[in-house]
């Protein structure tokens, strides 16, 4: 065998390896996206959809207030978190070049792989406990944007330094001051990773379980006030799951379904947003071209 | 002739690093002046000392004075901002913003400043990309993203965005190094159009092209300022040995 067919015989073996360990990690979630499937669509019905939790000793009927609870837990979290967490990527990519923006930097990574029982502690003592809230959406809320900053604020200071520094330049150098210049050319010309992250962290809220035990709670009923314990997903899951009654059981998988639902669903939002935004800075803007060319 | 641009004793720092050493040069009003030397001379760095964009570097320093029409633009009361609408500049590397239609490049300046009025604005862009000698060539497709042109005609396009804030004096810091050789001559034809108006200041690796562009040349070598005179005079009886053994490619 000459050193060229052994060469190939090696690329052939490795990238067989490779390939065999990128099969290896599909299988569980192949496995898992199946059984839910199967399990949870049998559960699925507008009635299901549209009516309220069991309570206690009750057979139980749908999730909907469960969905409407993980959608303004999410809504909520995100109106504290997205504008937190994307102002933070702003300050420590463009003014932290100094020692606060080091250490900012670091406590955002430490936060960011802190488990989220603590989160839903700290926000329990905070808001429930000495704020004296209680259980509430708000509560949870607050926990939920506490795993958010991190996460958006990364991923903004990402975005940010993506941009080339020739066009901060580029704009300082038009007389531009610093802030317009990073709201207006910086924030613009990062907005696809922004706009990814800010999903991905609304993604990855949607389906935390733990927090909300400590802060928001469970509901059976309809409910939109703030300072009320609310239903989630995630919660209705982990509880009926525990429940003996097959109808509940079957309500989790199905509840589950919905989740991973959502979560795809924006998974798969980014991805289109993000393709979109790079096709279509070929073409900006029509009618100034128009009205130009128009009096040649 | 007037001086538009007059250095004192500048001194800038890269960190540690002593970039520019003291220099005092006197640019002359709506002339082009070259400034010429090996890489890592310190040229660029003086001309970012000129519209302040040498503080925009992290860890980097002035020192000395650099007056424009006599006001020292280092001055505590001396709006940066304000001396960058003065003083325009483009860069070695073409950067059109990529976000940006053609239009929205040229008036860039203005509309980020929050110009609003249309009118003002399609006359700006008329009147820069003809200044620019590009107007011909992308009348048709303002809308089209600043990137979607090639190398040569995204550097004028920068002309033209710098032009149309109306400044008084144009740095240029290497804009043809990244261009083909008829890219290149449309530019130095353009700089010749607007030197009745502006101040120009070129900084170039390219001897001919100093030669061929500028009124007066600078010759600098680790970060000081060896010889300044008549582009005719420092190509062909330059007073120092050092500035002649460069011009005649001996180093550098």
């Amino acid at each position: 065998m000459n050193t060229y067919e052994y060469r190939k015989l090696k690329n052939t073996l490795a990238s067989g390896l490779a390939l065999a360990c990128v099969i290896l990690a599909l299988i569980p979630l192949i496995y898992i996206l199946a059984g839910v499937v199967a399990k949870g669509a049998p559960a699925l019905s507008w009635e299901f959809l549209t009516s309220r939790t069991a309570g206690t000793g009750e057979s139980g009927e749908g999730i909907g207030n469960a969905i409407v609870g993980t959608l303004l837990l999410v809504l909520y979290a995100s109106l504290i978190g997205l504008p937190v967490g994307i102002l933070t990527g702003i300050y420590v990519s463009e003014y932290g070049n100094n020692r606060f923006g080091t250490t900012v930097r670091f406590f955002n990574d430490v936060l960011a792989n802190f488990p989220s029982i603590v989160v839903g502690l700290l926000a329990y003592a905070l808001v429930v406990a000495y704020l004296n809230v209680g259980f509430s959406l708000i509560a949870g809320a607050v926990a939920l944007s506490i795993i958010m900053i991190p996460i958006v604020a990364n991923t903004t200071e990402e975005a940010l330094r993506m941009v080339p520094n020739s066009l901060r330049e580029g704009a300082l150098a038009l007389g531009v001051p610093r802030w317009r210049t990073v709201l207006k050319v910086m924030l613009v010309s990062g907005r696809a990773g922004i706009v990814t992250g800010a999903l991905l962290a609304i993604a990855r809220i949607a389906g935390e379980t733990a927090p909300l035990l400590l802060t928001a709670f469970y509901s059976s009923y309809w409910s939109l006030s703030p300072t009320e314990p609310i239903a989630s997903l995630p919660l209705t899951i982990f509880r009926n799951y525990n429940s003996p009654s097959e109808v509940l059981l079957q309500q989790a998988w199905g509840a589950a379904l919905v989740l991973i639902m959502i979560v795809l669903t924006l998974n798969i939002g980014v991805r289109l947003f993000t393709r979109q935004k790079t096709r279509k800075s070929k073409v900006v803007r029509k009618k100034w071209t128009t009205r130009l060319s128009r009096r040649d | 002739m007037d001086d538009k641009i007059v250095t004192k004793g500048l001194n800038a720092y890269f960190g540690d690093v002593h970039a520019v050493k003291g220099i005092d040069i006197r640019i002359p009003k709506n002339a082009i002046t070259a400034i010429i030397g090996p890489s890592g001379c310190g040229k660029s760095t003086l001309i970012r000392c000129m519209n302040r964009m040498h503080e925009v570097v992290r860890g980097a320093r002035v020192t000395g004075e650099v007056l424009l029409d006599g006001k020292n633009i280092y001055s505590s009361q001396t709006d940066p901002v304000l001396v960058r609408t003065k003083v325009g500049m483009v860069f070695q590397k073409p950067n059109p913003f990529p976000t940006m239609s053609i239009y929205d490049n040229v008036v860039a300046g203005l509309r980020l400043n929050g110009e609003k009025d249309w009118k003002r604005l399609d006359a700006t862009v008329e009147r820069s990309l003809k200044l620019a000698a590009l107007w011909d060539e992308v009348k048709h497709q303002l809308d089209a993203s600043g990137v979607s042109i090639s190398g040569g005609q995204q550097q004028r396009l920068c002309i033209a965005r710098a032009l149309a804030v109306q400044p008084e004096a144009l740095l240029l810091d290497e804009p043809c190094s990244a261009l083909d050789p008829i890219a290149t001559a449309k530019i130095e034809d353009l700089l010749f159009d607007l030197k009745d108006k502006y101040t120009i200041i070129i900084v170039t690796h390219n001897m001919q092209q100093a030669a061929r562009v500028a009124d007066f040349t600078a010759f600098m070598y680790m970060g000081e300022l060896i010889e300044f005179g008549a582009t005719k005079k420092i190509f062909e009886s330059p007073d120092k040995e050092l500035t002649e053994k460069y011009i005649t490619g001996r180093f550098g």
